[in-house]
């Protein structure tokens, strides 16, 4: 192992995290939810009335972010090297799994580890390990 | 009408989290996929800067679920929904374990794929269609499995 100093952002990634952490407690105190996208959209598939606006909301939220952003600074990078094909497989994995587990990043990872839930923090080391063990094989072991 | 204005005030604080949560996305570099995977690639040149993203959002996050457990309602005044099940089962982790393969393939979680729909990418667009497909599978399996055992 060894670091890339030349891509590590540390203080754009602390600051990030912060951003991220201030969202999810404004959601929680306020609106008395989890920040979990998975959470989030897995009610939308069993509809109450009452229910859909918040959560719409919240994704509506999400998807407006960067056009906000491009109004006061140019976005980063963003760069995905991974096919069509495997965007759309990984795409299926990630929408079964997560609800499988009941969480993904954001609702185990961040909200999770948080509250402190052993679900959650068993969740997260689960998917870091695995996230860890997919890379090594794609790149360093299929060579691709 | 105090109802009715209460439930706006809630949309509003909905939308504020989402757009919030959105630009630490940017901020952080989860919303970039090879960001994320060079994270994830601990023998090839290791980018850590993820790990400081969860522990950024984590030291706050600690704050505010601290406050948010020691209360019945919300400052808004709407019922506190936070998770009570406390059970490890094959289902969290076996679904965990398959979402990190996901995670893995294409450097994508279900928060930042909304970001890169609102980029326009034509590759988040097919990520986060499959996901919504992925989700339906799971609904369909569920609804099976639930008039199977009846």
């Amino acid at each position: 192992m060894f670091i890339d100093w030349n891509n590590f952002t540390p203080w754009s990634a602390l600051a990030g995290g912060v951003v991220i952490g201030l969202a999810s407690a404004l959601f929680v105190l306020f609106n008395g939810r989890i920040a979990g996208i998975t959470g989030i959209l897995g009610g939308l598939f069993r509809p109450m009335l009452r229910d859909i606006g918040w959560r719409l909301a919240f994704i509506i939220g999400l998807i407006g972010a960067p056009f906000i952003w491009q109004l006061f600074a140019p976005l980063p990078d963003i760069q995905i090297d991974a096919s069509e094909a495997l965007l759309a497989v990984a795409g299926l994995i990630v929408g079964i799994s997560t609800r499988y587990g009941s969480g993904c990043t954001s609702g185990h990872g961040v909200c999770g580890i948080s509250r402190l839930s052993p679900r959650s923090i068993w969740a997260t080391l689960a998917f870091m390990v695995t996230g860890f063990i997919t890379v090594y094989v794609v790149r360093h072991l299929l060579g691709a | 009408m105090k109802r009715h204005l209460n439930n706006m005030t809630a949309l509003i604080f909905a939308l504020t989290s989402g757009l919030i949560f959105g630009f630490g996305l940017i901020l952080a570099g989860m919303a970039n996929p090879a960001k994320v995977l060079a994270f994830l690639d601990l023998a090839g040149a290791w980018d850590p800067s993820l790990g400081l993203v969860m522990g950024g959002a984590i030291a706050v996050g600690l704050i505010a679920f601290t406050i948010a457990k020691k209360r019945h309602l919300s400052y808004l005044g709407l019922s506190m929904q936070l998770p009570t099940n406390r059970i490890i089962d094959k289902r969290l982790v076996f679904g965990s374990l398959l979402f990190g393969v996901g995670w893995g393939l294409v450097g994508i979680c279900p928060a930042p794929a909304f970001v890169l729909l609102g980029i326009g990418s034509m590759k988040g667009v097919i990520f986060v269609v499959a996901m919504l497909i992925g989700m339906g599978i799971y609904e369909l399996l569920e609804s099976c499995k639930k008039s199977g055992s009846q």
